[in-house]
């Protein structure tokens, strides 16, 4: 390598130096947070970006122990392993049909599906809300296994539809030549070729159903129905009294599963990323 | 398959039940309507419908747990006599377009960056997109305290590096910090989706045209200037289209950042719709607050649809 190559190489690295600090430092600061003693924590003089006074696990001890915490988790983990496995079976056999299929009106429904992943929840959850009530799951954690399709399964479906479109129709035409049902064929062939994007929309559509915040808000609200992210920023804070010790603790804990599966699968968050546009 | 074996194949099955449900299934008028009805039933009972049920208490004087009327516009009008409404549409288009501005920037430097030759490529990726990643709710938690009004770590940083005076401003208690708190978190959040999107476009762009355009004698800012940033331009589209209605309609980062205060100064459309419709139980003027992000949608689902679709 030459040494003006060298040089450009290095001066790369040192530009993205200030991208990665903005990117990663509030984990860092987050997680340094929730391990210091009350005393350092709200000590003016101390330096915020170490522990100095030695580190402790009381803020996790009490956030596991002294609060619902736990069952918020399990929460979340239900309605995330529920809203995505039906998200997907659904948006499954519907982006098949979109991307192989001939049929009436075939053509607005994808323009259908596409516009209703367009739209933002924050421009329903009023109405839905009341549609939730209604069908009787008002302050349940059921109305959010009901609800996180109605994003899930457009953004799925719109993920798969490119994916069987890169499966090439002779494989499946000579299966079912062979005598394969059509149905058979998209069991034993398409969806078998197609894994990489199964596995990606299932881990996307995990991502978004843990991470989502304004349904869980609006929908529940007693201790023993909510999910994680509402659990930590709003049965936490006890009016104005904010344990930010604890607080950042349960913010460190409720992004686990997510972090877990980011780092076993991070060539997937980034094909899949660039494969469409996500929200 | 030997060509003898087609007329077994082909000979005709026994009428059962079992055989006529399989004939049906291969018919593709038939599945392929049936695979799509789940998901027709549910955007029409859980999306459609809720919106038909926005309009509906947006022209409505809807109070929870009373009766309602049609009272026409008038919701959609009187909004105009509140501050707190007047000062949220302002919000709405300073936020967007600081932070889609910035994430825009930003996002194409960093992309650039991460074309470049590197290192330990798989992890700066990783570390890159791990603000997307994580819950926005819970990561903005880790914002507040950041923006702490006697804590902050940003103003001990500021203040030891010598930028601020201290104690260094109060982040999320003054109007104009409070609202660059709320679009630096949007822009942290935003911007691996923007980078991440633009590299995969910068890698697509064929290498010829820039060794044509250094043959051209063109420089590495005319190469950026008339080969990168035309080459571009569908990436681009689509990622700002897709960041604007994601921003205009974002409700998690105000919400646990300063609940829309100090003074309405940081209010979306989400979350006053929120505070109106829900806090208060004024439904029909909450849901035309929140039904105002409509006509910005239909534009980016118009324009997306036009061009975006049409070039993919």
């Amino acid at each position: 390598m030459g040494s003006r190559k060298l040089r450009s190489k290095i001066l790369s690295h040192v530009l993205l130096v200030p991208f990665l600090l903005f990117a990663v430092f509030p984990f860092y600061h987050m997680t340094l947070t929730s391990l210091k003693q009350d005393r350092e924590l709200y000590d003016r003089n101390a330096i915020p970006l170490l522990i100095t006074q030695g580190p402790t696990l009381e803020h996790y001890q009490k956030l596991l122990w002294d609060t619902p915490f736990l069952t918020w988790t399990k929460n979340s983990l239900l309605v995330t392993f529920l809203a995505t496995g039906l998200s997907l079976v659904i948006g499954t056999i519907a982006a098949y049909a979109l991307a192989r299929l001939k049929f009436f009106a075939v053509a607005s429904f994808g323009t259908g599906i596409f516009v209703t992943y367009l739209v933002p929840t924050s421009l329903l959850f009023l109405p839905l809300a009341q549609v939730v009530n209604w069908l009787g799951l008002g302050d349940s954690k059921w109305s959010l296994v009901v609800t996180y399709p109605t994003f899930l399964v457009p953004f799925c479906t719109w993920l798969l539809m490119g994916y069987f479109r890169t499966v090439p129709k002779e494989v499946e035409e000579c299966a079912m030549v062979d005598g394969a049902s059509r149905i058979q064929a998209l069991w034993r062939i398409v969806l078998p070729i197609a894994v990489p994007g199964l596995v990606c929309a299932a881990l996307f559509a995990f991502t978004i159903s843990w991470n989502e915040f304004i349904y869980a808000l609006t929908f529940t609200s007693t201790s023993d129905q909510i999910t994680a992210s509402v659990g930590v920023t709003s049965e936490l804070i006890r009016g104005d009294i904010y344990f930010w010790g604890s607080l950042m603790a349960g913010a460190v804990l409720g992004s686990v599963p997510i972090v877990i599966l980011y780092v076993f699968f991070l060539d997937y968050y980034v094909s899949g990323l660039t494969a469409g546009a996500i929200k | 398959m030997a060509i003898g074996d087609v007329g077994i194949v082909s000979a005709p099955r026994p009428v059962t039940l079992r055989n006529r449900i399989r004939v049906l299934l291969d018919r593709e008028q038939f599945l392929g309507p049936m695979f799509v009805t789940p998901a027709l039933i549910l955007i029409v009972l859980l999306v459609a419908y809720p919106f038909c049920m926005a309009l509906y208490f947006a022209l409505s004087n809807a109070f929870i747990g009373r009766p309602s009327h049609l009272v026409g516009l008038r919701n959609f009008i009187n909004l105009w006599d509140s501050d707190a409404f007047r000062q949220t549409f302002q919000n709405a288009f300073v936020f967007t377009g600081t932070a889609v501005a910035c994430k825009l920037v930003l996002g194409i430097s960093l992309a650039l960056l991460l074309n470049q030759q590197l290192w330990f490529k798989r992890l700066i990726r990783g570390a890159v997109l791990l603000p997307w990643v994580i819950p926005t709710a819970l990561s903005t938690l880790g914002w507040s305290w950041m923006f702490n009004s006697l804590y902050s770590v940003v103003n001990w940083t500021g203040i030891a590096l010598g930028i601020m005076h201290p104690p260094g401003p109060n982040w999320l208690g003054q109007q104009y910090y409070a609202m660059t708190a709320v679009v630096a978190v949007n822009v942290w959040r935003g911007l691996p989706f923007f980078a991440i999107t633009i590299l995969a476009g910068l890698v697509s762009i064929p290498k010829e045209l820039y060794e044509a355009a250094e043959a051209d004698g063109a420089g590495s800012v005319a190469r950026f200037w008339y080969v990168t940033l035309p080459m571009l331009r569908p990436v681009l589209a689509i990622v700002i289209l897709f960041s604007t209605i994601l921003t205009f309609s974002d409700f998690n980062i105000v919400y646990v950042l300063t609940h829309g205060g100090p003074i309405n100064s940081t209010h979306l459309f989400a979350t006053l719709s929120r505070q109106i419709g829900l806090e208060s139980g004024r439904i029909g003027e909450g849901a035309a607050i929140s039904l105002y992000l409509f006509p910005v949608l239909a534009f980016v689902v118009y324009a997306q649809l036009k061009f975006v679709r049409k070039e993919a």
